[in-house]
């Protein structure tokens, strides 16, 4: 009897968080159309003419006929909310177009260089936990000095702008020490470095947040109970007080992606790696409209994957959320 | 069986060079029951804690002797104390809900002391578990054992934090308050587990500031105040022939044993005795067949409230007891206006004042009687914004009610004289002050614009036993002073009784009974209130001893947790 009634909490929990999932993902798809609709107009509000970008910028010298020519080819003369009606029903399709100054299908460039932005985001938030939890757990409520020390650390790291980390790192380990190669996008060692200038800034963002978390939780009344059942302290801390204390460290990641996206734009520059930021970087400077949409869209689309996962962690590991959301 | 003696001799505990527990001695037989009885700061946690080497970072813990079992606790290794922690002392702290891991079933939580000490294997765990929560009466363990502490009810998730303590069999278990914040009928049962511990043999050191609950466990009683031992001895004698004065004053504090009119604090001059308004006093407010639902997760609507009718005239006091998910708050909600009902409605100073449907009160129209009606509740410091000063509480009170800039610093001044607080306390912000003083500031607030009515949820439930004498004397003194009218909330049956005029009983967002106060203590009619009355726990010697019928008190505590299944199918 216990044992049926029990089986049906269960398939009815998994079958909320399915729920869930699908309506997340439903907003996810109206982000999405928000986001290309946003990129859509205000690359249209900028300056500049985007048929002379096609035709290779100001200096291109191009003539009035190819000028005429390029904007029906690009359907640029059409009225605005056509072109948008038009860009809409091509997004459905899955095509994204041509990019102006790659002359290359623009779902083409995205699947060239995407893993390795993927790779580098991805790298640098597995990386910063591993420090914030190693931070955290051994420096937590041990004592007035352990505690301000890390707390300091946490600070200035969370201060440190990426892109004189990232010039200090490659000064130190690449030319210096001559431990990593300085510029690249093939093998692991490629990736170290970017990684850990893109890691050190988030993990103090993210060991200030969890640090106080943790030692809130530590004077918890059930930490107490866990200590007079005969648990040592490294078991307390782990079994106990890491999964409260990490909810709030798990709601940030969400962000962090975005934040690590936009970071990885000038990390990719400065190491010269191959990946999505560098093309936004090169695509907005050449007024590549096509190019910028489809990145951008892409970025939007793996920010609202990795938030939809990280709401279903976080219910997965605080599940009395669950009762509440339905 | 066991044969251990818990042997405590001049324990000291010091923070920072600050003694918080002076030189205390006392020795635990097995299969007695010791009680370290006193209100907070007295240092009774701190002491228990000391037992099991937990007092905390920056306690130095210093005795001639402390022992337990013949083993020399003083000179324990750190690995020393975690063997002993649960397997030769279990530890059992108040509120389940945030003494037990929230996120984790409490069955991980029993399997956790097992595994800490290595006992047995996976399988016969995995059966003890269900042996243990079975034996502190928990019902259909296995499907228990896989809930969280937030899907049992307060009963429940009680027993299975004293489970937990009593994985191993320890021969001495130690409860900090374990039945406080519990309700009557609940803490009636957790009780009786608690006594079958020490039926068992093993020793038992019980930590509480209710001595109704140390009355019905303990052979002898320790009263601590500030760190020192004031008296000591066995329960009988220290309960019925108190020697210490600071004894008597805790026992006097407690209101159950006190008619209305009576003073429970002492050092002040007493009003009592002073005739009550007539039953026929002006009629101030009366509600008629308020009900209220609410829609669960489950999308079933659950009546909260359902047909509950009263009046309340000036001058009395109407007290609304009740257990929790009774609906008593969800009445006060409705009586402020803050909640529109489902059906009914309220009338104040003969005006609709909230009413359902068709008939519904805007606030526009509730205005003019706003400053009327005030509220006070159970945590003033919730309630309170924490930058504020005392005087900017009260000024903004006083802005509400309509008084002018120029004349809010006499008042204040004479709002602070009306609820005993000295004029520089005006200063201070309220996590500056005492939880008694906070209270007092909040009742200073709800009588700023000169109310007729006060509504009062559980204001005293937060207090220790002998500040609650002193706010509930001071309440008894406004009412006196200034005609005030009160609506009474409380769970705690000795509170109401001391308090009111007349009773509502509720139960499930019923109204079980409803009497004057000594018709309903004296002569009970509904077999709930009956229920409820034999669950409360008496001091020796007090003159009305009620028949309990223990069996139908488990089953409708069962009943109730029946009822709370709507919570759990996640």
């Amino acid at each position: 009897m216990s044992a049926i009634t029990y089986s049906n909490a269960r398939h009815e929990r998994l079958a909320r968080l399915a729920r869930r999932a699908t309506w997340r993902l439903a907003g996810g798809v109206l982000v999405l159309w928000a986001v290309a609709t946003l990129t859509f107009f205000a690359l249209h509000l900028m300056p500049g003419d985007p048929v002379l970008a096609i035709l290779g910028g100001a200096s291109g010298n191009p003539t009035a006929e190819t000028i005429a020519q390029a904007t029906r080819e690009f359907g640029l003369d059409k009225p605005l909310a056509v072109q948008y009606a038009l860009y809409l029903g091509r997004l459905l399709q899955g095509d994204l177009g041509m990019s102006y100054s790659q002359h290359l299908p623009v779902t083409q460039v995205l699947a060239e260089q995407s893993w390795a932005t993927l790779q580098l985001t991805f790298s640098a938030l597995a990386l910063a936990w591993l420090l914030v939890l190693a931070l955290t757990v051994l420096t937590a409520g041990r004592g007035r000095w352990v505690s301000s020390l890390a707390s300091l650390a946490e600070t200035l790291a969370a201060a440190l702008p990426h892109f004189w980390l990232g010039i200090l790192l490659l000064a130190v380990f690449a030319f210096g020490l001559r431990w990593f190669p300085p510029a690249g996008s093939d093998g692991w060692r490629t990736l170290v470095l970017p990684a850990v200038a893109l890691a050190i800034p988030l993990a103090g963002f993210i060991a200030q947040v969890t640090r106080e978390s943790l030692e809130l939780t530590l004077e918890q009344p059930f930490v107490l109970t866990a200590r007079t059942r005969g648990l040592s302290d490294t078991a307390v801390r782990f079994k106990h007080a890491l999964r409260h204390a990490v909810l709030p460290g798990i709601s940030l990641s969400g962000w962090a992606i975005g934040a690590l996206i936009s970071g990885a734009v000038v990390i990719e520059v400065i190491f010269s790696r191959k990946g999505l930021g560098r093309q936004l970087y090169q695509a907005v400077q050449a007024q590549d409209l096509p190019l910028t949409i489809g990145i951008s869209l892409a970025v939007a689309a793996v920010y609202v994957l990795a938030n939809i996962v990280i709401d279903l962690l976080y219910l997965w590991i605080d599940p009395r959320q669950q009762g509440k959301t339905a | 069986m066991s044969d251990k003696h818990l042997i405590v001799e001049g324990l000291s505990i010091e923070f920072d060079g600050q003694t918080v527990v002076h030189n205390l001695s006392f020795t635990l037989a097995p299969g007695k029951t010791l009680a370290l009885v006193g209100e907070s700061g007295s240092g009774k946690s701190v002491t228990a804690r000391s037992l099991i080497g937990l007092a905390g970072a920056g306690a130095r813990v210093t005795a001639r002797t402390l022992s337990y079992g013949g083993q020399d606790l003083l000179g324990l290794s750190e690995r020393g104390w975690r063997r002993l922690r649960g397997k030769g002392i279990g530890f059992v702290l108040q509120d389940a809900l945030v003494s037990l891991d929230p996120l984790r079933p409490v069955g991980k939580e029993i399997l956790e002391v097992l595994k800490a000490h290595n006992w047995g294997d996976r399988r016969s765990r995995a059966e003890r578990v269900i042996e243990l929560l079975d034996k502190v009466g928990v019902p259909q363990p296995r499907l228990r054992a896989r809930q969280r502490p937030d899907q049992l009810s307060g009963g429940l998730r009680q027993r299975a934090l004293i489970a937990s303590a009593l994985a191993l069999s320890p021969g001495l278990v130690i409860a900090d308050e374990p039945t406080t914040a519990l309700d009557a009928t609940v803490q009636a049962q957790i009780l009786e587990v608690l006594q079958e511990i020490k039926a068992r043999g093993d020793s038992l050191l019980i930590i509480s500031h209710d001595l109704a609950v140390v009355a019905q466990l303990a052979d002898e009683v320790l009263v601590l105040r500030h760190g020192v031992t004031v008296e000591q001895g066995p329960m009988q004698q220290v309960l019925r022939n108190p020697r210490h004065p600071y004894t008597r004053a805790l026992l006097d504090a407690v209101p159950a044993e006190h008619a209305r009119g009576t003073r429970l604090s002492p050092g002040q001059p007493a009003v009592g005795g002073q005739p009550r308004p007539a039953a026929d006093s002006p009629l101030l407010l009366r509600a008629s067949g308020l009900g209220k639902a609410y829609v669960g997760p489950d999308h079933q609507s659950r009546q909260v409230v359902d047909g509950v009718s009263f009046e309340l005239r000036a001058g009395r006091t109407l007290g609304i007891v009740g257990e929790s998910g009774s609906g008593k708050t969800t009445v006060a909600r409705m009586v402020l206006g803050l909640l529109e009902p489902d059906a009914g409605r309220v009338e104040f100073l003969g005006q609709p004042w909230t009413a359902a449907g068709s008939q519904r009160v805007t606030e526009k129209q509730r205005r003019l009687h706003r400053r009327d009606i005030s509220v006070i509740y159970q945590d003033p410091l919730s309630s309170f914004d924490p930058r504020w000063s005392v005087a900017r509480i009260l000024a903004d009170a006083l802005d509400v009610a309509g008084f002018e800039a120029g004349q809010q610093a006499v008042r204040i001044r004479q709002l602070l004289e009306q609820v005993r607080l000295p004029a520089d306390l005006a200063t201070r912000r309220p996590l500056q002050l005492s939880g008694g003083q906070r209270q007092r500031v909040a009742i200073a607030r709800a009588i700023a614009s000169n109310p007729k009515v006060i509504i009062c949820d559980e204001p005293v439930s937060a207090l220790d036993v002998s500040v609650q004498a002193q706010v509930l004397d001071l309440l008894a003194d406004l009412q006196a002073s200034l005609g005030l009218a009160y609506l009474f909330i409380s769970h705690d049956l000795g509170v109401i009784r001391h308090v009111s005029d007349e009773v509502l009983v509720m139960r499930h967002g019923k109204v079980v009974e409803s009497a004057p106060v000594e018709a309903l203590f004296d002569n009970p009619q509904h077999e709930y209130t009956r229920r409820l009355l034999g669950a409360v726990p008496r001091l020796p010697g007090a003159q009305v001893q009620l028949v309990v019928p223990p069996l139908e008190a488990e089953n409708s505590a069962w009943l109730f947790d029946e009822s709370q299944l709507w919570k759990i199918a996640i």
